[in-house]
């Protein structure tokens, strides 16, 4: 195969030029994508998470359940299920909206065990501050716990937010026309192998965004110490 | 009309029997001392009254309202969760590790409650606040958040939090033992300040000078019961108990 390919590994000018829009449009298709499903996901997690540390054992259950499917299961076998697997039970879905749905599913229960572990590293004293104050179960939630576990999570969501940006590539097998896809189709086309590292560079300064980002709200959230 | 009317209260831990039939009435302003020796049974006593340890049998009222009362099969049950709110926010309570709300600053963390349970409006709170805070010492502190304060003035905002409910009680639970020995007494000082204006309080503290000069009764705990309670001066100076002597020469 390798010998097929024209191009010495640095790509031109020019040649970038020519493939800049696809790669482009693939990369808005990619954060659509990643958007979509972080706005959706961190809502669902905080639902999952505070209903997996609930008292009703069955609730807690049935949330642990979801929580290792979708952590057991590779997320391409997540996609293809939702995509060519829902039709069986009349769920026709376009390739988008099907991708889109996995991922929420997916990175909510990864999310949801993140904010479980923050919610559950919250002393103990504040339950009993709040409630000493008459704070209900939510306004406990809300106001007290919820706020003080988001700096304790924002190291690892950041990790789970690059880690989404990079599985973004996976709808690829259903024949999503985001960043990999649209590097492809000029690799197979053109012979040519640069369009890769167009492909590479988008990733990093996507993910480099993201963590300048997080650092920001790292430093944000530092100031009570 | 007692403030807090505690009756024959017993509470396990699993196997270990910690309150054996505590009985107590507190009268409106008074100031009580509960001394005795580590793991008495005093913080549970406290945390009972307020509803964070369910009691197994036994009946507390506060103010004339049943809060937890004794059924027919000798179990005891607290009344339903939005009634025990109702009655808890009589009650203020102030922990020995404070337990404000880090990521509020001082004012913040006045106001919460009232703002949050009471649906204050956010001035009036941010004016009964500043209030409170002139009055513990710390209005110059409002707009730092607790990790920058020493722990003297961190339990100063948190018995300014309490207070911002407009309690009818106080309890109070070892408020100065984790404090280094200089920091106590500006702790001490606002609770004799608070004393001195009639409020009710229950006091577990290991500070006698505080228990002699400030109570109105002492009641010295141990092993699950009380087994002596009077006015400082008896206790002080003339325990009838036995136990009461040897603790007290340990402690003083
Ligand atoms: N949540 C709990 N679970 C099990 N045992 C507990 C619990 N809380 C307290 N205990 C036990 O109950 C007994 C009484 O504890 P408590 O904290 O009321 O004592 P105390 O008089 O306040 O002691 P100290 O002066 O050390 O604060 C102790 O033996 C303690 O270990
Ligand atoms: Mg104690």
């Amino acid at each position: 195969m390798q010998e097929l390919f024209s191009d010495v590994i640095v790509p031109t000018a020019d040649y970038i030029s020519r493939i800049i829009v696809p790669m482009l449009e693939g990369t808005v298709v990619t954060l659509k994508l990643f958007f979509i499903t972080i706005i959706l996901s961190i809502p669902l997690g905080v639902l999952l998470a505070l209903a997996r540390i609930s008292k009703y054992r069955l609730l807690s259950g049935a949330v642990g359940t979801y929580i290792w499917l979708l952590r057991g299961t590779p997320l391409l076998l997540q996609v293809f299920f939702v995509y060519y697997g829902l039709p069986n039970f009349g769920i026709i879905l376009d390739s988008f909206p099907a991708a889109c749905i996995a991922f929420v599913l997916n990175h909510a229960a990864y999310l949801a065990e993140i904010f479980r572990a923050g919610i559950q590293s919250i002393d103990k004293g504040q339950y009993e501050g709040a409630k000493v104050l008459g704070f209900t179960y939510w306004q406990t939630m809300w106001r007290i716990i919820l706020p003080q576990t988001v700096r304790r999570v924002l190291p690892p969501v950041s990790n789970e937010a690059i880690t989404l940006v990079k599985d973004t590539a996976l709808v690829y097998a259903i024949g999503l026309g985001e960043l990999l896809r649209a590097t492809k189709i000029a690799v197979s086309r053109d012979a040519v192998t640069s369009p890769f590292i167009v492909a590479a560079v988008f990733y990093l300064a996507m993910t480099f965004i993201l963590t300048k980002v997080f650092d920001n709200l790292e430093k944000r959230f530092s100031v009570y110490g | 009309m007692y403030m807090i009317e505690a009756r024959n209260i017993h509470k396990s831990f699993g196997d270990l029997h910690v309150l054996k039939g505590i009985s107590l009435t507190v009268d409106k302003g008074e100031v009580i001392a509960i001394i005795g020796p580590s793991g008495s049974g005093k913080s549970t006593f406290l945390r009972c009254l307020i509803h964070l340890e369910v009691i197994d049998s036994g009946d507390i009222i506060i103010q004339g309202q049943p809060f937890a009362y004794e059924t027919e099969d000798g179990k005891s049950h607290y009344v339903p969760d939005k009634q025990a709110r109702e009655i808890c926010k009589k009650l203020g309570m102030v922990f020995q590790n404070f337990n404000l709300f880090p990521h509020k600053t001082v004012l913040e963390n006045v106001i919460e409650a009232p703002i949050v349970v009471n649906k204050m409006d956010r001035k009036e709170a941010i004016d009964i606040a500043e209030g409170l805070l002139s009055r513990v010492g710390l209005a110059d502190k409002k707009d730092n958040y607790p990790s920058q304060l020493s722990g003297g003035q961190k339990q100063r905002v948190a018995i300014a939090r309490a207070l911002a409910m407009k309690p009818d009680i106080m309890l109070f639970d070892e408020p100065t033992s984790s404090l280094d020995p200089e920091l106590t007494g500006e702790v001490l000082k606002v609770m004799r300040d608070l004393a001195e204006d009639r409020m009710t309080m229950l006091v577990v503290t290991h500070e006698m000078g505080f228990a002699r000069e400030v109570a109105d009764r002492v009641i010295f705990m141990d092993n699950g019961e009380i087994v002596e309670e009077g006015c400082p001066k008896e206790i002080f100076h003339n325990p009838g108990n036995e136990r009461t002597r040897s603790f007290l020469e340990q402690v003083l």
